[in-house]
């Protein structure tokens, strides 16, 4: 239950909170970027001191040692695809989940930048727990249509 | 947001250019240490063989001379292959690799970014590396490398599930996604009104833990679910036409995400950095935490390659029917029975 404390910030508050997340988010950024500077120095590093004698023959795809057959992007059955459109579906549900079971039992705090209280949300309990086997119940029920269907076997 | 970090005011730019600095060396040994430890001494132990002994004392930098080794490798691409894709499906598995380290917390203050989300952003940089793996795999034009990288694909998808969901459990009884939050509501809490030791998580969480140290097996496709690198079926799958350092890159990865994930579980689980007896809050959880964390990483990685070395590979079939069918239901059940005794209790 939301308090009658006010939720608007004031305007230095709510530019310090945003820069706050936007720092951690540009952390993460930077931690992308640091895999591709790291490949970029180790094989910079080794460009100076490995060996480049181009032969015809390096460059074939690998097939066991004998000359490749075909083309390297045949034409495959793949036979759990249907495993990627229910991956779908529970992915889904699990975006649902996370938020729910933050708040399931126990008190939240919703904080300003500054770390003062806003305001005290109350746990979801029992009705948020039966609203959400509900959800989780249509779900199964999903996965168990699924497996009665065949769909769920080497095809 | 000058935090104090060793008494002294650090502006964001200097921050984390440490954070940078730390990391770039902390991936890589990371991997070194699983390297040695797992791959080379428990492994010839567990298979009553000797290992390498020749380089450094007792065959320690043997790595380091293959690091040495593989930089000094030919850079062969193939003809065939899709030259751009190719290059840039390595960066992709090592940035997976490099962002789940940002959320993993090894003291109070110990941690790269304390996300909110922090859990639920692990799960899922953690899958980006499945499109890495595609790229991989497609991108090199060999048919070994194709099913590979296929392989790879569906089965880490089946297991990103249990995955997940293994962890909304302990989601629901710390009621943070934060990683320090799942630490300290370990650290604050209590084993039937018996508080001394904190309440890890593994305890309460039996299932879960079961259901994640499976998926995680799964997700870094070690054996007994390694058939998309399966040697005998198809020669290494998605890096068989990579040589040098650019294949070096994929073992690099797996081996610290394998890390990563040890540590995930170890945090998520065994209460991370936490020691019973030292205050959280105090100056020597930071000296004390990373310590404590490590061991417990190592406990969690010496189950993780016990399993990888003891167990023949699934076949694909069995593997995909026995994340549809048996964990994935375990793990909806896991949630509805935590749910449950958390609302009741």
């Amino acid at each position: 239950m939301l308090t009658d404390t006010p939720l608007l910030l004031s305007a230095t508050t709510a530019g310090e909170s945003y820069s706050d997340f936007l720092r951690q988010y540009l952390t993460v950024g930077i931690f992308a970027l640091l895999a591709l500077a790291m490949v970029a120095a180790i094989l910079g590093a080794g460009a100076l001191i490995r060996p480049n004698r181009p032969q015809p023959g390096k460059y074939i795809t690998y097939e066991s040692g004998v000359d490749p057959v075909g083309e390297g992007w045949p034409q495959t059955q793949i036979r759990y695809y249907i495993f990627a459109l229910l991956f779908v579906i529970f992915d889904v549900e699990a975006v649902f989940i996370f938020p729910w079971a933050t708040r399931l039992a126990g008190e939240t705090n919703l904080v300003d930048s500054t770390g003062g209280v806003l305001a005290v949300l109350s746990p979801y309990g029992s009705y948020g727990l039966v609203k959400m086997l509900l959800f989780i119940f249509v779900l199964a029920l999903g996965l168990v249509y699924a497996w009665r269907k065949k769909v769920l076997r080497w095809m | 947001m000058n935090e104090l970090v060793l008494a002294i005011e650090l502006a964001f730019w200097q921050q984390t250019l440490i954070k940078v600095l730390v990391a770039a060396v902390l991936v890589p040994t990371t991997a070194l240490i699983f390297g040695i430890v797992f791959l080379f001494k428990v492994m010839s132990w567990m298979q009553s063989r000797m290992g390498p002994q020749e380089a450094g004392p007792r065959g320690l930098l043997q790595l380091l001379a293959d690091g040495a080794k593989f930089l000094q490798k030919e850079d062969i691409i193939p003809d065939k292959a899709d030259r751009f894709v190719f290059k840039a499906a390595p960066v992709v598995v090592l940035a997976s690799t490099f962002l789940i380290y940002v959320i993993l917390p090894a003291g109070p203050d110990l941690i790269i970014s304390d996300l909110p989300t922090g859990i639920f952003f692990a799960m899922a940089v953690s899958s980006l590396s499945v499109i890495g793996v595609l790229m991989a795999g497609w991108s090199s034009s060999n048919k070994y490398a194709l099913m590979g990288g296929l392989r790879a694909g569906g089965q880490l998808i089946a297991y990103e599930l249990p995955l997940i969901l293994a962890v909304v459990g302990v989601v629901i009884q710390a009621g943070s996604l934060s990683m320090q939050d799942i630490v300290l509501a370990q650290a604050n809490g209590s084993m039937l009104g018996f508080s001394g030791v904190g309440l890890p998580f593994l305890i309460t969480q039996i299932l879960g833990f079961g259901i994640f140290m499976v998926a995680i097996q799964a997700e870094l496709t070690q054996p007994p679910f390694d058939m998309p690198v399966a040697e005998s079926e198809v020669v290494g799958g998605f890096h068989v036409e990579y040589t040098g350092f650019r294949f070096l890159f994929f073992f690099l990865a797996e081996f610290a995400t394998a890390f990563a994930f040890a540590a995930i579980a170890a945090t998520l689980f065994l209460g991370g950095w936490y020691v019973p007896g030292i205050d959280p809050d105090s100056m020597l959880a930071n000296v004390v935490g990373p310590i404590a964390l490590f061991v417990k990483i190592m406990v969690v990685a010496f189950l993780i390659f016990w399993f990888r070395f003891t167990y023949p590979r699934f076949r694909e079939d069995q593997l995909q029917r026995f994340a549809w069918k048996y964990l994935i239901p375990l793990a909806l059940v896991n949630i509805t029975i935590t749910g449950a005794l958390v609302v009741a209790l």
